[in-house]
């Protein structure tokens, strides 16, 4: 009952109830692209880059991957004409925004999406949450959470908690997409805003 | 504002988390803004992270970080009041308050906000002050309703 069996790409994949998409693909050592995906933290859907075509009862819809359900007897391709249209486009949108982000232009090479297609507003961070999440959810501390909305969210750590925990952890800053550049930008920004509290400001977030 | 009131309205939710919003609502309310140290005592007594009370606090509109005038005034710039004639209105705000939208003056008196429609296009230009709508408004008679206000 609880084994599923799908289709991934022609691929006969076994999968267990409750595994997503993502997942099982994984599993079965199908690759998709993802950028908000982490596999010790919760599904969040945010950057859209896993989503497949999948085909239950002869329609075709388009899913993120990371979020959506395996079920029985779906069929689901990682790549099409039209997935890869969209992947292009949403690596379009990102790179204006972090145009020097290693991770992003090895995508854009497989997906031929040009970096300069929109004009530059270089906000370094893509809103995947790993970070904010990360803190949140494995280290328990939220010393980085998310701000505003729209197009002026970003994120902020909060100094009281960033002065103490966040000199001994730092590992939200591999995570991002974008090469930790923002994460460290904002930190140090955070604590030097704020009276030091501890020897941080000092030593100095960001000269390593 | 103090301790003891910040603390009572949380009481009144029962110091529930998912009472997070009303409890904000209210001391924004009542205290035209979100002190930091309210912030910090609902964080402890919810048992929600600041992360996620400031989040929630810059997604909304309604919330304020920063101290806010005793009076609220809304200038509708909705395309309705704007062919209107809501840029006078404006102007004349603006002139006798010395803000700007998204300020508030040195006494705590005004701060001024501009909308996109309150929903009673049929009376523009608009002009709400601390929720109380005014339509049909010229420069003089804009100045005729900010004097009420003190
Ligand atoms: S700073 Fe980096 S890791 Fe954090 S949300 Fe932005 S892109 Fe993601
Ligand atoms: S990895 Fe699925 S939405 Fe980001
Ligand atoms: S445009 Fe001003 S009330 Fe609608």
């Amino acid at each position: 009952m609880s084994e599923i069996i799908l289709q991934i790409d022609g691929k006969e994949v076994k999968a267990k109830e409750g595994m997503t998409v993502l997942e099982a693909a994984q599993s079965a050592g199908i690759s998709i692209p993802t950028l908000c995906h982490h596999e010790k933290l919760e599904p969040y859907g945010g950057c859209r880059l896993c989503i497949v075509e999948v085909e239950v009862r002869g329609w075709t819809q388009l899913v993120v991957s990371c979020v959506y359900l395996a079920a029985k007897n779906l069929i689901v391709r990682t790549r099409s004409e039209k997935v890869d249209r969209i992947r292009k486009m949403i690596l379009e949108l990102l790179l204006a925004h972090a145009p020097d982000a290693f991770e992003l232009q090895d995508l854009a090479k497989e997906y031929g999406a040009d970096k300069d297609r929109f004009e530059k507003e270089s906000s370094f961070c893509i809103h995947c949450g790993l970070c904010v999440r990360y803190c949140a959810e494995v280290k328990k501390k939220n010393a980085v959470g998310f701000v505003d909305r729209g197009t002026r969210k970003e994120i902020s750590f909060i100094p009281g908690i960033a002065s103490k925990e966040c000199w001994n952890c730092k590992e939200c800053f591999p995570l991002c997409p974008t090469e930790a550049l923002q994460a460290a930008f904002v930190l140090t920004k955070a604590l030097i805003s704020s009276p030091p509290s501890s020897e941080l400001v000092s030593v100095g977030i960001g000269k390593d | 504002m103090n301790k003891g009131r910040v603390d009572q309205i949380i009481e009144k939710h029962h110091g529930e988390a998912s009472s997070l919003i009303q409890v904000l609502l209210e001391i924004q309310s009542e205290h035209h803004w979100l002190p930091k140290e309210a912030l910090d005592r609902i964080s402890e007594k919810l048992q929600v992270p600041l992360t996620r009370i400031l989040y929630i606090a810059t997604f909304y509109k309604a919330f304020s970080l920063v101290p806010k005038g005793r009076h609220e005034v809304h200038v509708c710039v909705g395309t309705a009041c704007h062919v209107r004639g809501a840029p006078r209105i404006l102007d004349t705000v603006q002139d006798l308050t010395g803000i700007k939208p998204g300020e508030t003056d040195a006494d705590l008196k005004f701060s001024l906000e501009t909308v996109n429609c309150l929903g009673c296009c049929a009376l523009g230009p608009v002009l709400e002050v601390n929720g109380k709508t005014y339509g049909n408004m010229g420069p003089s008679k804009t100045a005729e309703v900010l004097k009420n206000y003190e």
